[in-house]
């Protein structure tokens, strides 16, 4: 499997909506443990570990170079799995 | 401060070679009797191989370090006659306790099956250890153990190496054709070759205290990440025999190791975590700062590094003594086998092949552990603190938690001594450490890993049904045969009756499955209803012979 990289979410203003309302009220520090634990039970939920290096790879990237968001190749930051 | 031990001192003797011009020839030097090089000692020694060994010191270690011995290394003292001295003498334990803050977060079974002679750990302090070894060595008669005789100069030869050894009486020299430098991570051997000795220090310190107590806790690792008592840092906590307590507080790189050794600080500390209720003594104290890094090589000509002196790892997994002991159990059976003139040289080319990746694989589970225990940014505490906050509801968070991996026996993957392609795939792979089961012999109680490489041999282990039928094993390869069911009168000498049935599941195996096993237990091949060639071209393998 690789990453889907295709918009998927039905109510996207709705979940970022509720995003936000999650961090509501916390401190810097409370608000990245919150984001740190909404990765993690997203990252087991899709528990394949070639799919997860590719969505680190890929968040890593577009936040390094923001002019040139790469679409990575299917095969390129996979290994190691 | 308490006191439950008292190091004994050993005799100096006055070598033979003292005053003499002409250097002091010996085939086995080891340098360092300390666990590794004890190790070595008796395990050579129990394969009919003689040595000398030299330790700049008159004692076992000073203080306690090492305390948790892992299953595969009580399989390996096992073998060499002195597990059940462990098992005696230390403390079980098989569950491991994580606590968060004011919480407990979760817990862990590191053996979860029945079934197997040793647990997963025995705590028990180092100089015990060293101190059974001495005797062991002794005893055999083969070991000349030459307390403060300290190695200086070392010169690297293709014939071996040339020591000038310091005494009390004055110095010696010594040529060894075969060098086994044990002397601990500051190697004075190692820097005699000029050999680089790299890796990573951790910006953190931490506080070992041994403190005679009895508290109220049971015989499990118990684990604090920033507890109330000792806030921002994390606690470990062991215990070990007479009432002896290990504790580890993580200090952070600013503490000033002077002070904090001090033992009124140091009490102060463990009041905060014991409350004010239970008594306790303190034993000793030290302050530590843990690095891992290796050698490049761990052969070089006819010098080989072992333990501390090859690797060093931080304590979190247990990984350094454990793994110190896994070089003696892989390097001493292929010296016996070259200078027992079964062997090419080359076979010695293999320590290195198969132990510098277990040393890898140990750097990197303790270098993960380090980390984790102690954040470096601000987003791995952020995140660390997430797993943790996760662990206690939810059990998907809690292999995320890493307060050390404790230590695992090194499975061979990719050893030039393992005949690949010829085993059925259920099978314990090439490589792979032997695995205990519960057995009956004659009718009686017994454990599988007893009775492999009797000896110091190779060993032949052959499934069958009932013991009556087994491939011949070639000359010099010692034959164990597990029965499925139980054996009628009649059958063959050294069957074993599965009668749980976990061997075969174990092992992987049916009747007809036959694996070839290397003095040292690991599986060399796995074969269905081998014809005797195959059997004897992978014995040849596995010894180093190139191939047919
Ligand atoms: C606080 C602490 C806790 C630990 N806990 C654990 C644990 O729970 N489990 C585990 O597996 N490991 C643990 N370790 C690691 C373990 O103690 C070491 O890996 C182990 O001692 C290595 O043994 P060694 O024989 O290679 O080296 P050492 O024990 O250092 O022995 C080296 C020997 O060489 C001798 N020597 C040195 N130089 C010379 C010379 N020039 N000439 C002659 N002799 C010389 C010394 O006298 C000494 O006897 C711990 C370590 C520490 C510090």
């Amino acid at each position: 499997m690789t990453l889907r990289t295709e918009p998927r979410i039905a109510d996207p203003d709705g979940f970022y909506a509720a995003l936000m309302e999650a961090h509501r009220g916390l401190d810097d520090a409370a608000s990245r443990r919150l984001d740190a634990r909404l990765v993690i039970l997203l990252a087991n939920h899709i528990g394949d570990d070639a799919v997860l290096l590719e969505a680190v790879a890929l968040a890593r990237a577009a936040g390094a170079a923001p002019s040139a968001c790469p679409t990575p190749s299917p095969a390129a930051p996979a290994e190691g799995g | 401060m308490a006191s439950t031990y008292t190091n004994p001192r050993f005799p100096f003797r006055r070598p033979a070679a003292l005053g003499r011009a002409a250097a002091e020839e010996v085939r086995v030097v080891i340098v360092g009797g300390g666990l590794t090089g004890l190790t070595a000692a008796l395990d050579l020694a129990q394969r009919g191989v003689p040595s000398v060994l030299l330790d700049e010191d008159d004692t076992v270690s000073e203080g306690s370090r090492a305390i948790c011995w892992a299953k595969r290394t009580l399989e390996i003292y096992g073998r060499l006659g002195l597990g059940g001295r462990f098992l005696e003498r230390g403390i079980t334990w098989n569950t491991g306790r994580v606590f968060f803050r004011d919480r407990e977060a979760y817990s862990f079974d590191l053996l979860p099956e029945q079934g197997h002679e040793y647990p997963a750990f025995v705590n028990l302090p180092q100089y015990h250890a060293e101190e059974w070894l001495v005797a062991a060595c002794e005893e055999t008669g083969l070991v000349d153990v030459r307390w403060r005789n300290r190695v200086g100069a070392v010169e690297n030869r293709a014939d071996g190496a040339l020591l000038s050894v310091e005494t009390p009486e004055g110095p010696y020299r010594l040529h060894a054709e075969w060098l086994l430098a044990c002397d601990g991570a500051r190697s004075g051997v190692r820097r005699a070759l000029d050999l680089p000795f790299t890796g990573q220090v951790f910006r953190d310190r931490f506080l070992i205290a041994d403190v005679v107590m009895r508290p109220p806790f049971p015989a499990e690792r118990r684990f604090w990440f920033d507890p109330p008592f000792h806030p921002g840092q994390s606690v470990l906590l062991h215990q070990q025999p007479d009432d002896l307590w290990r504790i580890d507080f993580q200090l952070g790189w600013d503490a000033d190791p002077e002070r904090e050794r001090e033992s009124d600080r140091v009490a102060v500390r463990v009041r905060a975590m014991l409350g004010p209720d239970i008594p306790f003594e303190l034993e000793w104290v030290s302050v530590y700062t843990f690095r891992c890094r290796r050698l490049e090589r761990f052969r070089h000509g006819h010098t080989f590094f072992l333990g501390d002196a090859a690797h060093q790892v931080s304590p979190f997994g247990a990984r350094g003594g454990n793994g110190s002991v896994q070089d003696a159990d892989n390097l001493c059976w292929k010296l016996a086998a070259v200078l027992g003139g079964r062997a090419p040289e080359s076979l010695l080319d293999s320590y290195d092949a198969e132990r510098g990746p277990a040393a890898d694989d140990n750097i990197l589970h303790s270098t993960r552990s380090t980390d984790f225990i102690t954040p470096k940014t601000g987003a791995a505490l952020a995140y660390r603190d997430a797993v943790l906050e996760l662990a206690e509801a939810h059990a998907l968070a809690r292999p995320l938690v890493n307060s050390g991996r404790l230590s695992r026996p090194a499975v061979l993957a990719d050893s030039p001594l393992s005949t690949p392609g010829t085993a059925r795939s259920a099978m314990l792979p090439s490589g792979s450490p032997p695995v205990d089961a519960p057995v009956l012999r004659d009718g009686r109680p017994d454990w599988l890993l007893r009775h492999l490489n009797a000896e110091g041999r190779f060993t032949l282990l052959a499934f069958d049904h009932t013991g009556l039928r087994a491939p011949a094993a070639p000359p010099g390869v010692g034959l164990v045969v597990m029965a499925e069911r139980e054996p009628p009168a009649g059958h063959l000498p050294n069957v074993l009756f599965d009668h749980s049935g976990l061997a075969a599941r174990r092992w992987g195996c049916a009747p007809g499955d036959v694996l070839l096993l290397r003095p040292d237990g690991h599986v060399a091949a796995g074969f269905h209803a081998p014809a005797a060639a195959a059997v004897r071209a992978a014995q040849g393998r596995a010894l180093g012979h190139a191939a047919p």
